[in-house]
């Protein structure tokens, strides 16, 4: 049962990582802010929770445990909250979305050449 | 071993946001990298409480989230509403 454990815990732990550095990337790559914060987005939840998924498997008692929970709750219940916060004060503060008729320079942040 | 591999990972992430913080054309684009660079230092803190064997790390990783949460709503309500507390004199407490 422990090596199913362990070998559970490392993909999770692995895959996590990838999801991170991949956000990161689109982080970068997106042309405009709200695409960028689906990017963010995909950190926060996937890779965040595939992290502590992963730690979660490895944890030694159960108060550790606890707090991986408490972690992963808190993380999924706030990421959310924020990314609509800042799309909604992006939006009020007159930054619109990127839409594929548009020229890319015509969009509140220009694209990278 | 994997441990410092899932950190190394999530090093990697805080640079690349990093990297958007100081390109981001606008605030916008610096406030949700400063988002994702706070979670991934969650993360970063509740790997490294494993790979020492530290479980204390995840009580600093949770508080952590929580306050890179109210950091940024209030970053977003002082950029939105230019304003944080009340203007004397101004219509009183109508934001709330």
């Amino acid at each position: 049962m422990t090596l199913f454990a362990d070998a559970l815990s490392w993909m999770l732990l692995l895959g996590g990582g990838m999801f991170c550095v991949i956000s990161g990337i689109g982080l970068l790559r997106m042309p405009d802010l709200f695409t960028r914060s689906h990017a963010a987005g995909v950190t926060d939840t996937v890779g965040a929770s595939m992290i502590l998924f992963g730690l979660l498997l490895q944890a030694p008692d159960w108060t550790v445990a606890v707090r991986l929970v408490l972690i992963i709750g808190f993380l999924i219940l706030t990421s959310p909250t924020a990314s609509h916060a800042l799309a909604q004060a992006a939006l009020g503060d007159g930054y619109k979305p990127l839409l594929g008729s548009m020229k890319p320079t015509a969009g509140a942040t220009k694209a990278r050449s | 071993m994997m441990f410092a591999a899932a950190m190394v990972a999530v090093a990697i992430t805080m640079s690349l946001a990093l990297a958007r913080a100081l390109l981001g054309p606008s605030v916008y684009d610096r406030i949700l990298a400063l988002n994702v660079f706070g979670t991934k230092t969650v993360l970063f803190i509740a790997v490294a409480g494993f790979l020492f064997g530290r479980p204390e790390f995840l009580d600093i990783g949770l508080v952590y989230a929580l306050i890179n949460f109210i950091g940024t709503v209030a970053v977003l309500k002082l950029m939105h509403y230019g304003e944080l507390g009340w203007i004397d004199g101004a219509g009183e407490h109508d934001d709330l």
